[in-house]
C-alpha cells in the first residue's frame, strides 16, 4: 500500500502540519504573537518529559503542556504584564526546565534530537492519523470563528461593540496555536515550530490583497516547503525539519525581495 | 415595535476604575431612540472611558449598563491601528463583522461621498477617507445606535463640518440614535438635541443652549465658549466662505 513507503508518509505529516500551520501563522503574524508561538511550543518539551515518565502519548502530553502554557500566557497577557520580557522569561524556561527533565529519563538521551528537531521520516500511520485529524480540528476551529476572530484581530473595542467576546477568540487561537504544537513535533520538533508557523505566513504577506489570501497563499508556501525540504534532505542527507525551514525561509526572501524590486520599478515608471 | 419605549442603553450609577484610578463614578444617562447627544468635557474626563464602558469593552466596578434587548450599536473609534502584516482592502473592512452584499458595500462608499475605493488597502487610505470608511462600516450594520469616538480628530475645519452634516443625514435616513464624543464644542454643540457635560462624573445635561448657560459648563470651559457657539451658528451660514472670522 501506498502508505507504506516512508516518504510518502512523510510527505502526508509535512503537508498536514503546513496546513494548519500556515493559516494559524497569519493570526500569529497578524496579532504579533511570535513569542507566544515560541513559548507553546518550548513548554512541549516539558510535555514530552512528563510523557515518557508516565509512559503516556507523546501526543497528550505536549498537547497538555502546551495548552497549560499558553492558557498561562493569556492569562497573564489580560493582567497587562511587560509581555515582551515575560514571554522571554517563560519561553527559555520551559524549554531549559524540558530539557533538564528529559534528562532525568534513562535511555531518551539519544532520541532527544527526535523532540528538538523532528524525525518526520519516522512517522507512523498512527501520527498520520493524529496529525490530519489536529489539522482538521484546528482548520474547523479557524473557518467558524474567522469573522470574529478577525474583527477581534483588528480591534477588540470593535469586536465588543458588535457583541463578539475577544477573550473567547484567544481561546480558540490559544487552542489551536496547542493542537499544532502538538502535533508538529514528530515533524519540524519544538525548537522550529515557531518558524512553520511564521515563516510562510510573512513570505505570503507581500503576495496578498485580502486576509484570506494571506491565509491560502501561506498554506501553499508551507506545503511547497515541506515537500521541497523533504526532497532536499533526501538528496543531501541534511536533516529534514531544518531542510523544511530553510525552504520556507528561502521561499520568504524571494517573495519579500520580489516584491521589493516591483515597487521600486512601478515607482521609477511613475516618476 | 422593538426598542420604541424603553432607552437604547442606560447605566445607573456606573463606576469604571482603569488600573486603580477611579475615572468614572455615579454616572447616570440614557439615550433614547433618535437622539443626538454629545458628551463634552475636559481631557481625562473619562469620554472615552463611558464610551468603552457602554460598547462592553470595560466592566463597571460598580453600577450597571443596560442595553435594550438586540441592541445593534455601530461603533466608530477615536483612531483604529491596522497593523501593515495585515492585508486589508476596504471592501474586506466593510464585511467586518458580518459579511454585506456587495451592491451595499458600493452603495454605502457612495453615501459616505467616497469614491470607489473598494479594491483599496485600508492603510494606503488618507485620514479623510479612513475616518469615513469607519462610519460607513459602523452603518452597514443598520445599527440602532451609532457611537462615534471624537471620529473627526485629524480632519480640518471643512472636513469635519461635513463629516457632522453627514452625521445628522444619517439620523434622518436610518432613524438611529447618536452618541458622540467631541472636542469640537462649537460645531458639536448646535448639531446636539442633548448635551452632557463630563467630568467623572455627568456634570451637568440638557439642551445645548441651556448647557453652555450652566455654572457647572463654563466652570469646566469658561465663558468663551458662549461666543464661539454664536460665531459657529453664523459661520453655518457661509460655510466656504472664507471671509475673516475676527470682523464678526
Amino acid at each position: 500500500m501506498m502508505l507504506d513507503d516512508f516518504m510518502i508518509r512523510a510527505a502526508l505529516a509535512g503537508l498536514g502540519v503546513a496546513v494548519a500551520a500556515a493559516p494559524l501563522g497569519s493570526f500569529v503574524v497578524w496579532r504579533r504573537m511570535a513569542y507566544f508561538g515560541d513559548a507553546t511550543a518550548h513548554a512541549a518539551i516539558l510535555g514530552v518529559a512528563v510523557a515518557l515518565s508516565f509512559s503516556m502519548s507523546i501526543f497528550a502530553g505536549a498537547l497538555v503542556m502546551s495548552l497549560i502554557m499558553a492558557t498561562t500566557v493569556s492569562t497573564l497577557a489580560g493582567r497587562g504584564f511587560a509581555m515582551d520580557t515575560l514571554l522571554g522569561v517563560l519561553a527559555h524556561s520551559a524549554l531549559a526546565f524540558g530539557l533538564v527533565a528529559v534528562s532525568f529519563l534513562s535511555g531518551v538521551r539519544i532520541d532527544l534530537m527526535a523532540y528538538l528537531f523532528g524525525d518526520i521520516l519516522a512517522v507512523a500511520k498512527g501520527d498520520l492519523a493524529v496529525i490530519w485529524g489536529g489539522a482538521a480540528l484546528v482548520l474547523g476551529l479557524l473557518a467558524w470563528r474567522w469573522q470574529a476572530l478577525l474583527t477581534a484581530t483588528l480591534s477588540p473595542d470593535l469586536a465588543y461593540a458588535a457583541g463578539i467576546d475577544p477573550r473567547r477568540e484567544q481561546l480558540v487561537l490559544t487552542l489551536a496555536l496547542a493542537v499544532v504544537v502538538a502535533v508538529a513535533i514528530k515533524v519540524v520538533g519544538v525548537l522550529l515550530i515557531a518558524a512553520m508557523l511564521i515563516i510562510p505566513a510573512a513570505a505570503a504577506r507581500p503576495l496578498a490583497a485580502t486576509p484570506e489570501r494571506m491565509a491560502v497563499i501561506a498554506a501553499a508556501i508551507a506545503s511547497v516547503s515541506a515537500l521541497g525540504g523533504l526532497r532536499a534532505s533526501f538528496e543531501f542527507d541534511t536533516p529534514t525539519g531544518p531542510s523544511i525551514v530553510c525552504a520556507a525561509a528561502l521561499i520568504f526572501a524571494a517573495t519579500t525581495t520580489a516584491r521589493g524590486l516591483w515597487r521600486k520599478r512601478r515607482g521609477a515608471r511613475a516618476a | 415595535m422593538r426598542l420604541t419605549e424603553t432607552p437604547l442603553i442606560e447605566t445607573d450609577g456606573l463606576a469604571v476604575r482603569l488600573g486603580g484610578a477611579l475615572v468614572l463614578h455615579d454616572v447616570g444617562l440614557s439615550i433614547d431612540r433618535g437622539e443626538i447627544v454629545t458628551i463634552v468635557g475636559p481631557n481625562g474626563s473619562g469620554k472615552s472611558t463611558l464610551l468603552r464602558a457602554l460598547i462592553g469593552a470595560l466592566k463597571p466596578s460598580r453600577g450597571t449598563v443596560h442595553r435594550a434587548e438586540g441592541l445593534r450599536i455601530g461603533y466608530v473609534p477615536q483612531r483604529l491601528h491596522i497593523d501593515p502584516t495585515l492585508p486589508l482592502t476596504v471592501t474586506r473592512f466593510l464585511s467586518l463583522p458580518r459579511r454585506h452584499p456587495t451592491s451595499d458595500v458600493r452603495t454605502a462608499l457612495d453615501r459616505a461621498g467616497l469614491p470607489d475605493l473598494r479594491t483599496r488597502q485600508m492603510t494606503d487610505l488618507s485620514g479623510g477617507q479612513f475616518q469615513r470608511v469607519l462610519l460607513a462600516r459602523a452603518l452597514l450594520e443598520k445599527p440602532d445606535l451609532l457611537i462615534l469616538d471624537e471620529a473627526t480628530q485629524g480632519l480640518d475645519q471643512p472636513g469635519s463640518a461635513a463629516f457632522y452634516a453627514r452625521i445628522a443625514e444619517v439620523r434622518g435616513e436610518l432613524g438611529c440614535a447618536v452618541l458622540m464624543v467631541s472636542h469640537e464644542l462649537h460645531v458639536v454643540m448646535s448639531a446636539s438635541d442633548r448635551v452632557i457635560c463630563l467630568n467623572g462624573h455627568v456634570c451637568c445635561e440638557g439642551r445645548p443652549e441651556v448647557v453652555a448657560q450652566a455654572d457647572e459648563y463654563r466652570a469646566l470651559f469658561g465663558s468663551g465658549t458662549q461666543g464661539a457657539l454664536a460665531l459657529y451658528r453664523h459661520d453655518h451660514n457661509h460655510a466656504h466662505d472664507p471671509a475673516p472670522e475676527a470682523v464678526e
